[in-house]
C-alpha cells in the first residue's frame, strides 16, 4: 500500500517527527489543556487585573481579569479550526478550478484563469478587511472561514491546471474518454487522484498560512469578532503594551508560531515522503 | 518584443482598472462615510451633510454607478477624488507613497539580495555548520508572522535604549522633524533599520529557502562540472554559471514575493508609526474613506503588476531560452 510506504517515509524524517509530535501536544493543550485549567474562559476574576503568571492564574490575567491560560486555549481552538477548514475550502477550490481549467481548455480556461489573474491582483486583505467585520451574524467566523479561503487557492489552481494539462493527454485518460465516461467523472476519478500528492502537500501548508492569515486579519480587528477570541486578537491586544505585561503577548504569540512551525515542518516532511524526487 | 510589452502592457492596464473599479465598487456600496457625520455633537443637518458628502462625491444617496461614474472619470485625468473629511487624495499619496516606496524597495532588494546570498552560500556549504544554521533559522523566521516579529523587534530595542539610557535604535516614527541637513539623513537611516528588518526578514527566509534547492540542483549538473572542468576557477563557476541559472525560480517568485511585502509593510508601517500607505489603508477603512481605499488599491496593483512584469524581464535576462513573443 502506498499510503503505508508514505506514513513509513514520514515517521523515519526526524524534522517530521518533531513536526508531528509537537503538533499533537499543541491539539491536545488547546482541547484538553481546558478542562485542568482553574477558570473558565468566560469567566472574569475581578480580584486580580493584570497579575502575573503565578500559581492561581498559571499565565496570569488580563486588564479586564481574564484568565490568561483559558483564553489563550480557547483561542488556540479557534485558530486550529479555522486553519483546517481554510486549507480543506482553498485546496479543494482549487484542484477543481485547475483541473476543469486545464482538461477543458479553450474558452472554459481562459475564463477560469482570468479570474484567478484579477483575484491574485485583487488585494484580498483589503477585501476581507472591509467585508468580514461587517458580518453581524453569530456564525461570522464561518464567513470569515470562506473569505480567507476564497483568496487563497489562485496559486495552486494554476499549478494544478498545468499537471492537468500534461495529465490529459496519458493513455489512461484517453482510454477512460473512449469508454465514453462523463468529463466530469474523469476529472474526478482519473485526474485529481493523480494530483494528491501536491494537494496534501499544499493543503497541509495552507493549514499554517491561513492560520497566519486569520492572526493578521484579527491583529487590526478585521477578523474574529468579540466577544470571541482567537490568538490573533489575543497578540493585538497583548502587544499594545507587551514590554510592561509581556504574558499577554508571550503566551499567545509563542503558542502561533510554535503551531506554524509545527505543521510547517509535517508539510516538509510530507513533501519528501510523497515526492521523494522533488527537493523544493 | 515591441508588440509583446505593448499587448502586455494593455493587459496590464485593464487589470489594474478592473482591480480599482471592484475595490471602489465594494467600498462604495459596504462602506458609510455618513456615519462620521452623523454621531456628532451638537448634530449636524441632514441637508449639511448631504451637501458635504455630495461635493465629495461620498453621498450615499446617489445611486453607486453614478458616484463610480464621477469617480472614474476622476480618476482617468488624475484626480483621485477626495477623502472622507474633503482633503484631497492626490495630496495625501504624494504624502505617503515615498514613504511606502522607500520601505518596500529598500525591503525588497535587501531581501532579495541576502536570502539569494544565503541560500547559495548555504547550497555550496551543504550539511556544514553555517547550512544547517540557515536552514534552521530561516525555517523558524517562515513560521513567525510580520506583526509578531515587528512587536518582538520593537521591545528588544526598546529595552536596549533603556538598558544603554540612550536612544541607539529608533523604534517608532520615520524622522525627528527637529533635525536637518546631514543629521536629518542620519536620523532618517537609524529610523529605517527596524522597519527594514521587519520587513526583508520573511523575505530573506523565504528566498533563502528557494535558492538552497535551487543552487542545489545545479550543483550536481553537467556543465558546472564543465565549466570548472575547462579550467575555470571555483568562484567564478560557481558565480557565473550555477548561480545565474540557479536564480531563474526565485526571480519568478519575485512578483509574488512583492505582494506579500505589501501586506507586510501594512503591519510594518502601523507598528513602527510610519504613515505610508499600508497604514492608509488601515486608517482608510476604519475612518470609512472610500475614495481612499480605491486609491490605494489602485497603487497596490500597479506594484504588483510593475513586479510581475519585473520578473518576467529578469528570466528573461537570466535564461538564455526564454524568448519572449
Amino acid at each position: 500500500m502506498r499510503s503505508k510506504v508514505v506514513l513509513r517515509r514520514l515517521l523515519k524524517n526526524r524534522q517530521a517527527r518533531y513536526g508531528l509530535a509537537a503538533l499533537v501536544i499543541l491539539v491536545a493543550l488547546a482541547y484538553i489543556g481546558p478542562f485542568f485549567g482553574n477558570y473558565e474562559w468566560t469567566e472574569k476574576d475581578f480580584l486580580s487585573f493584570l497579575s502575573p503568571p503565578g500559581p492561581d492564574h498559571w499565565w496570569g490575567t488580563t486588564a479586564i481579569g481574564q484568565d490568561m491560560y483559558a483564553i489563550t486555549l480557547r483561542g488556540m481552538q479557534k485558530s486550529i479550526v479555522i486553519g483546517l477548514l481554510v486549507a480543506v475550502i482553498s485546496t479543494g477550490l482549487a484542484a477543481i478550478v485547475g483541473a476543469f481549467a486545464g482538461y477543458f481548455g479553450g474558452w472554459v480556461d481562459r475564463l477560469l484563469m482570468s479570474g484567478v489573474e484579477l483575484l491574485l491582483v485583487l488585494p484580498s486583505f483589503l477585501i476581507i478587511a472591509i467585508v468580514s467585520p461587517r458580518l453581524k451574524a453569530d456564525s461570522s467566523w464561518l464567513w470569515f472561514v470562506v473569505l480567507l479561503a476564497a483568496f487563497s487557492w489562485m496559486v495552486t489552481s494554476r499549478v494544478v491546471r498545468s499537471m492537468t494539462i500534461s495529465l490529459r493527454e496519458r493513455e489512461y485518460v484517453q482510454a477512460a474518454v473512449y469508454m465514453g465516461i462523463p468529463r466530469w467523472k474523469i476529472i474526478f476519478r482519473h485526474i485529481v487522484p493523480n494530483m494528491s500528492s501536491l494537494l496534501i502537500i499544499d493543503a497541509t501548508l495552507n493549514v499554517s498560512a491561513a492560520i497566519i492569515g486569520e492572526a493578521a486579519l484579527s491583529f487590526f480587528g478585521f477578523g474574529i469578532q468579540p466577544p470571541d477570541v482567537s490568538l490573533g486578537t489575543l497578540i493585538a491586544s497583548g502587544s499594545d503594551n507587551a514590554s510592561g505585561y509581556p504574558w499577554l503577548f508571550a503566551f499567545p504569540a509563542g503558542l502561533l508560531v510554535l503551531l506554524v512551525l509545527s505543521v510547517n515542518l509535517i508539510g516538509d516532511g510530507l513533501r519528501d515522503a510523497l515526492d521523494p524526487g522533488s527537493n523544493s | 518584443m515591441g508588440k509583446y510589452l505593448l499587448r502586455r502592457l494593455a493587459i496590464n492596464v485593464i487589470l489594474v482598472a478592473l482591480a480599482a473599479s471592484l475595490a471602489y465598487m465594494l467600498a462604495a456600496t459596504t462602506m458609510n462615510p455618513r456615519a462620521t457625520y452623523q454621531g456628532r455633537q451638537p448634530p449636524i443637518p441632514e441637508a449639511v451633510i448631504d451637501q458635504t458628502l455630495d461635493a465629495y462625491n461620498l453621498n450615499d444617496k446617489t445611486p453607486v454607478l453614478q458616484r463610480y461614474a464621477t469617480w472614474a472619470s476622476g480618476v482617468i485625468t488624475g484626480d483621485f477624488g477626495k477623502t472622507w473629511n474633503g482633503g484631497s487624495v492626490n495630496a495625501e499619496m504624494g504624502r505617503r507613497i515615498f514613504v511606502s516606496l522607500r520601505l518596500l524597495l529598500i525591503g525588497t532588494v535587501l531581501g532579495f539580495a541576502v536570502g539569494v546570498a544565503l541560500g547559495a552560500v548555504s547550497a555550496v556549504r551543504q550539511y556544514k555548520l553555517s547550512d544547517r544554521l540557515i536552514g534552521v533559522s530561516s525555517f523558524v523566521i517562515m513560521a513567525i508572522p510580520v506583526f509578531v516579529l515587528a512587536t518582538l523587534l520593537a521591545i528588544a530595542t526598546y529595552n536596549l535604549n533603556r538598558g544603554l539610557g540612550f536612544t541607539l535604535i529608533e523604534y517608532t516614527g520615520e524622522y525627528n522633524p527637529r533635525l536637518s541637513g546631514w543629521d536629518q539623513f542620519l536620523n532618517r537611516l537609524n529610523h529605517l533599520i527596524l522597519p527594514t528588518i521587519s520587513l526583508s526578514l520573511g523575505s530573506i527566509a523565504f528566498y533563502s529557502r528557494i535558492q538552497r534547492n535551487m543552487m542545489l540542483d545545479v550543483l550536481g549538473q553537467d556543465f558546472v562540472r564543465t565549466a570548472m572542468a575547462k579550467g575555470l576557477r571555483r568562484r567564478t563557476a560557481l558565480t557565473k554559471h550555477a548561480l545565474r541559472t540557479a536564480l531563474i525560480p526565485s526571480a519568478t517568485y519575485f512578483a509574488f514575493a512583492f505582494g506579500t511585502m505589501f501586506t507586510g509593510a501594512i503591519f510594518t508601517e502601523k507598528i513602527f508609526a510610519w504613515h505610508g500607505m499600508g497604514a492608509w489603508l488601515v486608517d482608510a477603512i476604519n475612518a470609512q474613506d472610500v475614495n481612499s481605499v480605491a486609491a490605494v488599491t489602485f497603487f497596490t496593483a500597479i506594484c504588483v503588476l510593475f513586479a510581475a512584469f519585473l520578473s518576467d524581464l529578469l528570466v528573461a535576462a537570466l535564461d538564455p531560452r526564454v524568448r519572449v513573443s
